[in-house]
């Protein structure tokens, strides 16, 4: 697979995560154009359907970043993240998917070197993986 | 007012839907009285050919239980669509798979060794595999061709409406039939038969405090019948699924599958259990949520027990 330069969606928390890949940039730190970035208000709002989507439209990779545990802008947020994204990984090993897809890490505001090395390392492994394989079956109505 | 013409069809389906009809009971002949039935292949003779030669529209409603597995299903669906006025996807397998799409977590060629090969009451030393096509001395024999996935009825013909249930329960199969022969039926695309609220919402068991410490099968423990199962630790489904059954699972002290199908807005029941069950872990460190997480036996096929055919991750034959 030469040439592949993996998708991957970024959802960042507001206050800590998406703070620190601010810092990442003015810091002016290198690190690979691969990552998409969409900011939710905390991690603890990523929900799995989120995930499922973006593999399924056309990402390789799902990164999910929030504040370190204790320190979530709205308490225990990021005690939903930790419960929920281990239950969703083995979901995703049942289905088949390549559970290194989808990366949790926890990254504060003041951690911009932190966020480039985990961006660097995730786009490695994704891209080891490859591309992420969906059929090309369209559902066809609006079910539920 | 004239007779409405109804069909009924079983694709890859047990049975039970067919079932759930005649249990209206009585009430069966009253639907007789409204309607001629032209092909209802578990309850009367009917033959294909009968339906080719109609024209199009002759059905007023088609109700189609069971999934797409083969190409006899999906044939039998286009026919019934092109003769059919109003599609109606009936019960989960056709809604959303059922429990024929749990074959979608596992390979075609998995599937069929399994069932030929593997399972205890087969004995085929040879390793016979059914063929579409095969030379006898008598002629040749045909058989319908073993799909690599699940589909459900949308997914290979236009469906007008959905009716969720494992099966539909009578009471609401008898309130679709009422809106048909009424004419009073919702928008195109709706989902009758079931509400827009959750199960909980109409779960009459006393719900505190979702804290859970571990779960349980449901053979591991003789639940307390007043209070939420899920607070005692049963993987119940009713946070993200449809209300509209009465119930009918928590009256008998089981948790809810989640049959009914996901909530309207939701596109993915499973996604959102994962969720919902998220959320009421009581524990905290990543190994304590790791020990918790060991007591979910099956949590993919728990969680998209009725909707593998619709998951937005689509299986092993992905
Ligand atoms: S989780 Fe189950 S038992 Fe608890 S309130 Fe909802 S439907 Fe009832
Ligand atoms: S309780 Fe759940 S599984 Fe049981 S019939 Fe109702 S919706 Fe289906
Ligand atoms: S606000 Fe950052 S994880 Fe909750």
């Amino acid at each position: 697979m030469e040439n592949f330069e993996p998708k991957i969606i970024g959802f960042l928390c507001n206050w800590c995560s998406y703070a620190g890949a601010d810092l990442a940039g003015v810091g002016r730190m290198q690190y690979p154009s691969n990552l998409r970035v969409i900011r939710v208000m905390c991690s603890g709002r990523v929900d799995p359907t989120f995930v499922f989507k973006a593999l399924s439209e056309g990402a390789d990779g799902v990164l999910i970043a929030g504040c370190h545990p204790g320190d979530c802008h709205y308490t225990d947020g990021n005690y939903n993240t930790l419960k929920r994204i281990p239950l969703m990984l083995k979901v995703l090993e049942q289905f088949g998917v390549e559970k290194e897809r989808v990366r949790m890490e926890w990254i504060s505001a003041a951690e911009g070197s932190i966020f480039a090395g985990v961006v660097k390392e995730f786009t490695e492994t994704v891209r080891k993986l490859g591309p992420y394989k969906r059929n090309g079956l369209e559902r066809g109505g609006k079910v539920g | 007012m004239a007779k409405l013409n109804l069909a009924l069809y079983w694709a890859s389906s047990c049975g039970g839907c067919d079932v759930a009809v005649l249990d209206v009971n009585e009430k069966i002949l009253d639907i007789a009285a409204v309607a001629d039935i032209v092909l209802w292949p578990v309850a009367v003779d009917g033959k294909y050919a009968d339906i080719e030669a109609m024209e199009p529209g002759t059905i007023d409603v088609c109700l189609f239980n069971g999934a797409v597995r083969n190409s006899e299903n999906e044939h039998i669906a286009m026919l019934l669509r092109e003769k059919s006025k109003v599609m109606v996807a009936f019960g989960s397998c056709a809604v959303s798979g059922g429990i024929p799409a749990l074959a979608n977590f596992k390979e075609r060629d998995e599937v069929l060794k399994r069932v030929f090969m593997e399972t205890p009451s087969t004995v085929n030393p040879e390793g016979v595999l059914p063929l579409t096509r095969c030379e006898v001395p008598e002629g040749t024999l045909s058989l319908p061709e073993f799909y690599k996935y699940v589909h459900c009825l949308d997914q290979v013909v236009e469906v007008d409406y959905y009716v969720p249930g494992c099966p539909p329960t009578p009471q609401r199969i008898w309130d679709v039939v009422q809106a048909i022969v009424s004419g009073n039926l919702p928008p195109r695309g709706a989902t009758v038969g079931a509400t827009e609220k959750s199960l909980c919402d109409e779960c009459k068991r006393i719900k505190q405090n979702k804290k859970v410490k571990r779960f349980y099968r449901v053979h591991e423990i003789i639940p307390d019948p007043e209070r939420c199962l899920l607070e005692q630790g049963l993987l119940c489904m009713g946070p993200v699924t449809r209300g509209g059954c009465g119930a009918q699972c928590i009256s008998a002290n089981m948790p809810c599958r989640g049959c009914y199908g996901p909530l309207p807005g939701v596109i993915d029941q499973g996604a959102k259990y994962i969720s919902s069950i998220g959320s009421i872990m009581d524990v905290q460190s990543p190994e304590e949520v790791e020990s918790l997480l060991e007591t979910i036996a099956d949590p993919a096929g728990t969680f998209y027990r009725f909707g593998m055919s619709t998951a937005l991750l689509r299986g092993a034959n992905r």
